[in-house]
């Protein structure tokens, strides 16, 4: 088994009251199913949409809110390859709110 | 989330917006509003990847409280506040006291009860107050209130903002306990009309996928829960109101059959019933009968009581209950009214009696789009053995449906007593 990346990145929540329910609703749900399968020990963690950017030592700018498809979340997950990790992307939530799923393998030692 | 058909978002939205507008004004609807959503927005991002916390909707509340005192603080001099709180919001000594309590149980059923006055404005048609309270108190979007009243999107969006505007030009939120206290009668049976038309809505609503939508009755039964809860609001109408609203909520599992087929009252299982709601609201009727005034919440909640009560369609008290709908004609005269007494009238003294009382109906042209009156006069026609006029009735009933349900029901109907 092979570890990855999800990086939940654009979308934008929002919607009524029971429309985000429902979107949560279906998040917990497809995580459970992989969690089941045995794809995820843990949900992962969701991001600040405000943060720093340090380019150099003396230059710390506030950011990085311009940027488009911004970094959400992420979650790690195990598959038996890049392929099969995609696959099992393909019924993320996240694309009902306009956002889309970067699958990244992560480097082995 | 704990099981299906939980609605927490929406029913913390409500509590939210209440208890913030009597913080921030309700001139500020819109910022409280604003708060909520963000609130939504930020449980979704975290929830999601971590999972519900232990009690959800405290967190919903304590998100809600930081953000409104980030905002009392940082925007104290750019905004003004409820007026009657400016003082305690601008010192920072009151400020957590007052927010802290604003955000307690007992304080945000008295906001909502605030909340629930202010919607009912005479200012707005009735319909307007009911979309208002969905829209605030309820937590339900624009589509979703536009659905449920079978309305364009544009048009009840167009409703509800100018609801708002009158909301929100109004200089505080109705207070039920000093200064409204003379204008409480008044905007209280305002209130329980809204709440009544709510629960009908659901009940009898014209929804075109459900055509009982449980969603809205539960909604209008929460709401008369919080009047009950109230001194000042639990009036004897208030009793009748929420009883009529057990009785025949309690029926309600009986009105759609397993197959989500409409069951006709003579064809129900009468053990679906919920004994429980029923008990609730004979008790409640049997509480109400205090004070001068017999609203008309009492007599349909009288009518209700006794369908409640019999064990069948022929055990039923007829009598009585056509004289309930004589007495309901007298306070509240409507077609609508007139048809259900001559339905009375024709179980208790035959099909013939039933179309004299239907045929003398005043106003029957306003009957024209409703399907339920060529259904009476099929149920009728068919009584007496006049099978190819019933199905004709039966057949224009159809073509009125107001959804799925109702059609497949009117078309059985007419198959059935063609046979």
């Amino acid at each position: 088994m092979s570890q990855f990346m999800y990086l939940y990145r654009g979308g934008e929540a929002g919607g009524t009251p029971e429309h985000m329910q429902q979107q949560m609703q279906k998040w917990l749900s497809w995580l459970q199913e992989l969690t089941t399968k045995g794809h995820i020990k843990t949900g992962g963690d969701p991001l600040e949409p405000t943060g720093k950017i340090v380019r150099k030592k003396t230059q710390i700018t506030d950011g990085p809110y311009a940027e488009k498809d911004l970094v959400g979340g992420y979650t790690i997950v195990e598959a038996s390859d890049l392929n099969e990790a995609a696959r099992l992307a393909s019924g993320c939530p996240h694309f009902d709110a306009g956002g889309f799923v970067e699958v990244r393998p992560i480097m082995k030692m | 989330m704990s099981e299906p058909g939980d609605h927490l978002f929406r029913r913390e939205a409500g509590r939210m917006v209440a208890a913030l507008t009597r913080l921030f004004g309700v001139h500020n609807l819109a910022l409280a509003e604003d708060v909520v959503q963000d609130a939504f927005v930020r449980a979704l991002e975290v929830w999601k990847l971590r999972g519900v916390p232990e009690n959800p909707s405290a967190w919903l509340m304590a998100t809600a409280k930081n953000r409104a005192l980030d905002i009392l603080r940082r925007e104290r001099t750019a905004r003004t506040y409820a007026p009657e709180l400016s003082r305690l919001l601008e010192s920072e000594w009151t400020l957590t006291p007052v927010v802290e309590e604003a955000f307690g149980e007992s304080a945000i059923r008295d906001d909502q009860l605030r909340m629930m006055f202010s919607c009912c404005h005479p200012q707005l048609p009735e319909i307007a107050q009911v979309a208002l309270i969905l829209n605030i108190l309820c937590g339900f979007g624009v589509n979703e209130v536009a659905a449920a009243f079978l309305t364009g999107h544009a048009a009840m969006e167009k409703r509800i903002a100018r609801g708002k505007k009158v909301l929100a030009s109004s200089k505080r939120l109705f207070d039920l306990s000093h200064s409204d206290a003379q204008l409480l009668p008044q905007r209280l049976s305002a209130v329980q009309r809204a709440l009544y038309l709510l629960f009908n809505e659901g009940y009898h609503g014209a929804h075109p996928e459900l055509a009982v939508r449980a969603d809205l009755c539960v909604e209008a039964m929460r709401l008369g829960e919080l009047l009950l809860a109230h001194p000042t609001t639990a009036t004897p109408a208030t009793r009748a109101l929420v009883a009529l609203m057990c009785l025949n909520a309690a029926r309600m599992p009986a009105r759609v059959d397993a197959s989500g087929k409409l069951s006709a009252l003579y064809e129900q299982d009468r053990r679906l019933w919920d004994g429980a709601l029923i008990a609730k609201g004979e008790a409640l009727l049997d509480h109400s009968a205090t004070g001068t005034t017999i609203t008309e919440f009492h007599i349909e909640a009288g009518i209700a009581s006794l369908h409640a009560r019999a064990t069948s369609l022929q055990n039923t008290s007829w009598p009585m209950i056509v004289s309930l709908y004589d007495t309901l004609m007298t306070i509240r005269p409507s077609p609508v009214v007139a048809l259900s007494r001559a339905i009375a009238i024709a179980q208790h003294e035959g099909a013939e009696r039933g179309l004299a009382e239907i045929a003398a109906i005043e106003q029957a042209e306003r009957l024209a789009d409703y399907p339920f009156y060529f259904a009476a006069l099929g149920e009728l026609e068919h009584q007496r053995g006049n099978g190819e006029a019933a199905r004709e009735h039966f057949l224009h009933a159809s073509a009125r449906a107001r959804n799925p349900l109702e059609r497949d029901f009117f078309e059985r109907r007419a198959q059935e007593v063609d046979e």
